[in-house]
């Protein structure tokens, strides 16, 4: 087999930082190869450099055997380079079909031919086995439909070499196998795929050969027969993969959270949650699962008080609290942390101090005489946190986008941790950390069960919702399809009740 | 030294490139930019012209402050032409049909009248966000055309008071509602001071210029302001309601847009009429945008606007060129002094990635790295 990406000695620096350094890898034709590291280990920055989103400071590059200089992905793309970003770049407002011909569209005198376009992505979507309705808008569709799309797209461009960026983190098992699906057609068509991925059996299940970074480095590359998963884990981070466990049972009878059968419609009217009832307790952790849109989103909004439920009642502390806002929730001690940080979570632009306050700006600590903000008060409250927490900035007046994903987490979930919150909602509390920080936000939310707090945790990690809750329900359409003993499931049982093949 | 450098660059680099491009025009019109800048000058350095100066600044930094205040939340509200009009034209109504009475009072009741004027006027614009979702932009355009072209122009010809000029005016303010001349206290100073008065009013624009500082930046409510500027789904889910917030950003804003008219209503002419200066909430935008929204930028930018306005008039008396070249080096230097600050922020931004990145490594590195305090902290502008 011949090599389609050969890189040698790739350097890359930013000011004050090495992102890579001596960057050596080949990846075959027709291969999967996967890239592993922590966060911060450089592989985004290697795959952009691939990609001609950034130049290399040293180092060279070559292309089925030839070397090649690219100025911008203009090149990667005219050498059948494609790339799925992590953050899918797609308009939500145009069909499947407008978004994967958009920049590259088939025109006859001038207007644009969408027969041409239909019948090319009709013979790739046979070609690969990849199904999807054009003329659906895509934001109607689901996050394994949207990927798909992307790939869909670079394919249309005509890519022979893929990469993709994380692209099982936003996916539930079974959409990830549906992509492995298509990533083992795409190879055995003869197509080169490099993915980077954090989730060590995914790479080893799927992956022909495997590269490990670390610190910006080429640490190895193996072949998965020859290792598991925590060899990987151990070259990735040089210690032990950790394991969500939540310990002794710490759960008290004195309810935090009651939700009694809640009705919620969104803007268009279309029913999204439907008679949902339970019940969170002080030193509890009930986890929610469920296939990505099927109403945790709603609920969570439901209970913070963004969306308006239709009917049913929302208790805290025993309050109803249905009708009041946000900002009262808040004062009633509910914790969030946002499943999307950068939507519903951060301030990107403003320094991280005033981002330590945000959803707390009304708490007495972080006020004056009311009106004013203590910004002493606040600012000793975000150096301690930034130490407690181990977020890595520079200081407390650095603007929060200039901190690493990972670090950014941190800083939310800190925030949520730092003051007393109770009931805290954590949505999708670990969805793009490694493995170290992953460690320190489990550990956060055993520290607030066995502080005696509630917790509601939904997530797409499977097994960070059965190892750390107590009790599990399964959302499906908008309905809790099950209430589930997290001691007595497997991850494959419970994807099956997601699905609702159970 | 740095930071101050940082602050006060762009908007220096934007001032020194236009006046490159004005000497660019006044030789393509025939003239000698030497000379032409010496007139200028001379002219501009006279007591006269700066305190004509001042008084111009005075609206236009009321202006700017007005705009930065729905634009620290993203509101881009362009209506503070109409409310001030608007504004001025009722509170000239109000000032003159209640009489002469105790000075403080007759103030006060003109300065609030325009004050509520201007937010019940902006307020309509808020009104039509939160519940219809209008754009702002949108709205406060068709307000701007209701309230000058409609409602002021409407009722200018009924209330105007019959005159042998061909002027059409109100009623003239009485002497216990006008704000009085500074002049003597800037003589203390200074020398005698012919033909201008510079408007205590200014003070009013100073105060307006302390409360917009401390409100944005140091109150919990600026707090909540800024952060649904920054980003309104984050700050809905820590509890800002976004409507009632939007309500008070538009009020607030057209309370100030309201004082914008006052320096020329209660310092120089005591009535309103066809003359009544306007463009000053357009201006206002540009002096907003060259202060960066901040209490003391636009203090700079509105006195710099107010200078070349009353500078360049030299231009003309003397022939050296058009007054319109001063238009367009105001035209550059907005133009330029974005571009500026675009590039600073860009720089601003990749230091600050650099420097986290740098702790980043320094942290994980072995032995735990260096104590914090050793890294100097970023200077962010609080924009």
């Amino acid at each position: 087999m011949s090599v389609a990406v050969r890189l040698r000695g790739i350097g890359k620096r930013f000011p004050g930082v090495v992102a890579n350094d001596d960057v050596s890898l080949e990846v075959r034709r027709g291969e999967i190869h996967a890239i592993c590291g922590e966060n911060g280990a450089g592989k985004s920055t290697l795959m952009k450099i691939l990609y001609g989103m950034l130049q290399p400071d040293e180092g060279r590059i070559e292309i089925m055997g030839e070397e090649r200089e690219f100025s911008s992905p203009k090149d990667a793309i005219g050498l059948g380079i494609g790339m799925v970003h992590q953050h899918f770049m797609l308009a939500d407002n145009l069909t499947v079909l407008e978004n994967v011909i958009l920049g590259s569209e088939p025109v006859t005198a001038e207007v644009i031919n969408f027969a041409a376009a239909r019948a090319r992505l009709a013979e790739l979507g046979e070609a690969y086995g990849l199904e999807v309705d054009l003329d659906d808008r895509v934001d109607t569709l689901e996050v394994g439909e949207r990927q798909r799309i992307e790939i869909i797209k670079i394919l249309y461009r005509g890519a022979q070499i893929l990469i993709l960026d994380e692209p099982t983190a936003v996916l539930v098992p079974q959409e990830v196998e549906e992509l492995f699906r298509n990533m083992r057609e795409l190879k055995a068509q003869g197509h080169t795929l490099i993915f980077i991925d954090h989730k060590l059996d995914e790479v080893l299940e799927i992956a022909d050969a495997i590269t490990v970074l670390r610190g910006g480095r080429a640490v190895a590359t193996v072949k998965p027969e020859e290792v598991t998963a925590a060899d990987l884990a151990e070259l990735m981070v040089g210690s032990e993969l950790p394991k969500p466990v939540a310990g002794a049972a710490t759960v008290t009878d004195r309810t935090v959270v009651e939700v009694d059968s809640i009705s919620a419609a969104d803007e268009e009217g279309v029913e999204r949650l439907r008679g949902v009832s339970f019940a969170v307790h002080a030193g509890e952790i009930v986890g929610v699962a469920g296939v990505e849109g099927n109403g945790q989103a709603e609920l969570i909004e439901a209970i913070l008080g963004i969306a308006p439920v239709t009917s049913g009642r929302i208790f805290l502390h025993g309050e109803d609290v249905t009708d009041r806002s946000v900002r009262k929730r808040r004062e009633a001690g509910l914790g969030y942390i946002a499943e999307d940080r950068h939507r519903r979570g951060l301030l990107l632009t403003s320094p991280v101090w005033e981002n330590a306050i945000l959803g707390h700006q009304t708490r007495p600590d972080f006020l004056s005489s009311r009106i004013w903000i203590n910004e002493r008060a606040a600012r000793r409250h975000s150096e301690g946190m930034v130490e407690r927490f181990d977020v890595r900035t520079p200081g407390v007046d650095t603007p929060i986008h200039a901190l690493s994903g990972g670090n950014q987490q941190k800083l939310m979930v800190g925030r949520e941790m730092s003051v007393m919150c109770n009931p805290l909602i954590a949505a999708h509390p670990t969805r793009g950390i490694d493995v170290g920080s992953q460690a320190a936000v489990w550990e956060d939310l055993r520290a607030a069960r066995r502080n005696g707090q509630a917790v509601l945790l939904v997530s797409a990690d499977l097994e960070e919702l059965i190892g750390l809750s107590d009790v599990l329900l399964v959302m499906l359409r908008g309905e809790i399809a099950a209430h589930l003993d997290p001691s007595r499931i497997t991850p494959r049982e419970l994807g099956a009740h997601m699905t609702g093949a159970a | 030294m740095k930071a101050a450098a940082r602050i006060v660059g762009p908007p220096v680099a934007a001032l020194v490139l236009a006046a490159a491009v004005a000497a660019l025009i006044l030789v393509f019109s025939g003239a000698n930019p030497l000379t032409a800048f010496g007139n200028v000058w001379e002219y501009g350095s006279r007591l006269e012209t700066l305190l004509e100066s001042l008084n111009r600044a005075t609206p236009l930094y009321i202006s700017g402050i007005a705009f930065a205040i729905a634009m620290r939340m993203n509101l881009f509200q362009i209506g503070v032409e109409g409310q001030y009009i608007l504004a001025a034209f009722l509170a000239a109504y109000v000032g003159a049909a209640i009489g002469p009475m105790f000075p403080p009072l007759h103030i006060a009741v003109i300065l609030l009248t325009a004050m509520a004027v201007g937010a019940a006027w902006a307020g309509l614009a808020g009104l039509m966000k939160v519940t219809r979702n209008v754009h702002e932009v949108i709205s406060t355009i068709m307000l701007n055309a209701i309230a000058v072209a409609g409602v002021v122009s409407f009722l200018l010809g009924r209330w105007a008071i019959p005159l042998e000029s061909l002027d059409t005016r109100l009623g003239d303010i009485p002497e216990t509602g006008w704000f009085p001349s500074l002049n003597t206290v800037v003589e203390w100073f200074t020398r005698d001071i012919k033909r201008v008065d510079l408007t205590s009013f200014i003070l009013v624009a100073a105060a307006v210029g302390v409360v917009y500082h401390l409100l944005i930046n140091r109150t919990r409510l600026g707090y909540d302001l800024r952060a649904t500027g920054v980003n309104p789904w984050a700050a809905e889910a820590g509890g800002v309601p976004p409507k009632r917030t939007i309500m008070l950003a538009m009020l607030l804003s057209g309370a100030a847009a309201g004082l914008v008219g006052m320096a020329d209503l209660l310092g120089d002419q005591h009535f309103y009429s066809l003359r009544f200066p306007q463009g000053l909430g357009f201006t206002g935008i540009a002096v907003a945008l060259v202060g960066r929204n901040h209490a003391v930028g636009a203090a700079f930018a509105a006195f710099a606007f107010g200078w070349l306005e009353r500078a360049s008039g030299v231009l003309e008396v003397r022939g050296d060129a058009p007054r319109e070249v001063v238009t367009i080096m105001v035209g550059v230097v907005i133009l330029f002094a974005v571009i500026a600050y675009a590039l600073a922020q860009r720089r601003r931004r990749i230091e600050a990635a650099a420097a986290a990145a740098e702790q980043m490594k320094e942290r994980t590195g072995d032995g735990g790295g260096p104590p914090r305090g050793s890294l100097p902290p970023p200077a962010e502008a609080d924009i």
